[in-house]
């Protein structure tokens, strides 16, 4: 029987996937950032998951004006981290797992949720630089399901759609008769700002009030309005509606293992934290080295 | 552009279907960044290049002018517009200081300050 693991949630500013493939680690600037990793690693490798749930939103490599969906998912044999234009070199992207995809969008109908499925998708650095972190230097040893969401065009879905989404999976996961022990990713925020006079903004306030709230009441998050959540975390700070559909699709009791917030990457309040569930190896190693990490 | 129900958010410029449908001709331009044939072109012949995605009036004096809150005004994306800036050597920072009119180094400063305040301490605590 597949089991959900848990989720590791993590900003996904292009500036990180830059300092991957400069070497910049171990620079003053990155380090408090990268030290976030080595925790969510030893958690991987106690877990070993093998099949990543990717919540992200594309950034205008896949989807342009031209279709924009609010949710789709991927359901591919492979996919593809391609050029966005400004500079970050392509990083491997695991093969896909169409019959689990395949089995999510069912789920997802039979939920009312009208999604779009995607047979051809490249995939950006909301979804590459993740992986990357997760298994740096090489492709991560996992197959992939991507879920994007829209947060680019307004109308934006709801924080609350985007977790009843995230539970909808939730169910095609706990129904999967497969054995694969299984993991979700939601990436993108914490508060940030690009465009506009505004620009720079960020809020740790909220943001601390997103982590509290992931794992013992994601539904807190859904109290305010997408428009109320721009205001409070920045145009791009609405990325957390990714982290909130796949918080959705953990279950209804997840533990927070370790957690990192640090100011700025880039112009971002950046963010990691892991999230198991009760079917997650208990090995204690892992919860017992990131607990004091928290501290 | 915000709908009538939610009020205008200083400083900041929802991207919504009025700014969808004003701005898809410079967003089109940007989206085809993605190529580097493409970006080569555009830095080869950039007013060929405009011309062939018809960017309006107020979009290629935007363009023209390098000016980030011009662009945004006339329909542009941020994450299309960074496919230019790319081109145009601007990272997110220049972008930043451009538009809130501070120089790149006050900007920078202004990010890292913002670890200081008693929230993100709080938050960074955890
Ligand atoms: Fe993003």
């Amino acid at each position: 029987m597949a089991k959900v693991i848990g989720g590791v949630f993590t900003s996904h500013v292009p500036a990180i996937g830059g300092a991957i493939q400069r070497g910049a680690q171990n620079e003053p600037y990155w380090k408090p950032f990268f030290d976030a990793w080595p925790p969510v690693r030893e958690w991987l490798d106690v877990q070993q998951p093998d099949v990543v749930i990717m919540f992200y939103n594309d950034h205008g490599l896949n989807f342009f004006l031209d279709k924009m969906p609010t949710f789709a998912v991927g359901a591919a044999p492979v996919y593809r981290n391609e050029d966005e234009g400004w500079g970050l070199h392509p990083f491997p992207i695991p093969p896909g797992h169409t019959d689990l995809s395949w089995a999510i969008i069912e789920k997802l109908v039979e939920e009312e949720f009208d999604i779009t499925t995607c047979q051809d998708m490249a995939v950006d650095h909301a979804a590459s630089i993740p992986l990357a972190l997760a298994w740096p230097g090489r492709e991560a040893p996992v197959r992939i399901v991507p879920i994007t969401i829209n947060t680019v065009q307004h109308p934006l879905p709801s924080a609350k759609r985007c977790l009843a989404l995230g539970r909808a999976v939730g169910k095609a996961l706990a129904e999967w008769q497969g054995p694969e022990k299984i993991m979700v990713m939601g990436t993108g925020g914490l508060s940030h700002q690009l465009d506009g006079e505004r620009a720079g903004f960020m809020n740790a306030e909220y943001d601390k009030f997103c982590m509290d709230n992931l794992s013992s009441d994601p539904d807190a998050l859904t109290r305010h309005s997408v428009h109320e959540m721009v205001e409070l975390s920045g145009t791009q700070g609405v990325e957390v509606l990714n982290w909130i559909a796949a918080r959705g699709a953990l279950g209804a009791t997840a533990r927070e293992l370790t957690r990192t917030y640090h100011i700025p990457i880039s112009n971002t309040a950046a963010a990691v934290m892991v999230l198991e569930t009760e079917a997650a190896v208990q090995s204690g190693k892992a919860s017992s080295e990131a607990i004091p990490a928290m501290a | 552009m915000a709908s009538a129900a939610n009020k205008p958010i200083p400083g900041t410029h929802i991207f919504d279907g009025a700014a969808a449908q004003k701005g898809y001709a410079l967003n089109a331009m940007c989206y085809s960044f993605n190529s580097a044939a493409n970006r080569d072109a555009f830095v080869r012949d950039e007013a060929a290049y405009i011309d062939k995605f018809q960017l309006t009036p107020e979009q290629r004096a935007a363009v023209a002018a390098r000016n980030v809150l011009q662009m945004i005004a006339a329909g542009g994306n941020v994450y299309f517009l960074a496919k230019l800036a790319g081109i145009l050597g601007l990272n997110v920072q220049d972008l930043g200081a451009q538009q809130t009119g501070m120089s790149v180094d006050a900007f920078k400063q202004m990010l890292l300050d913002q670890a200081k305040t008693p929230a993100a301490r709080e938050a960074i605590r955890g």
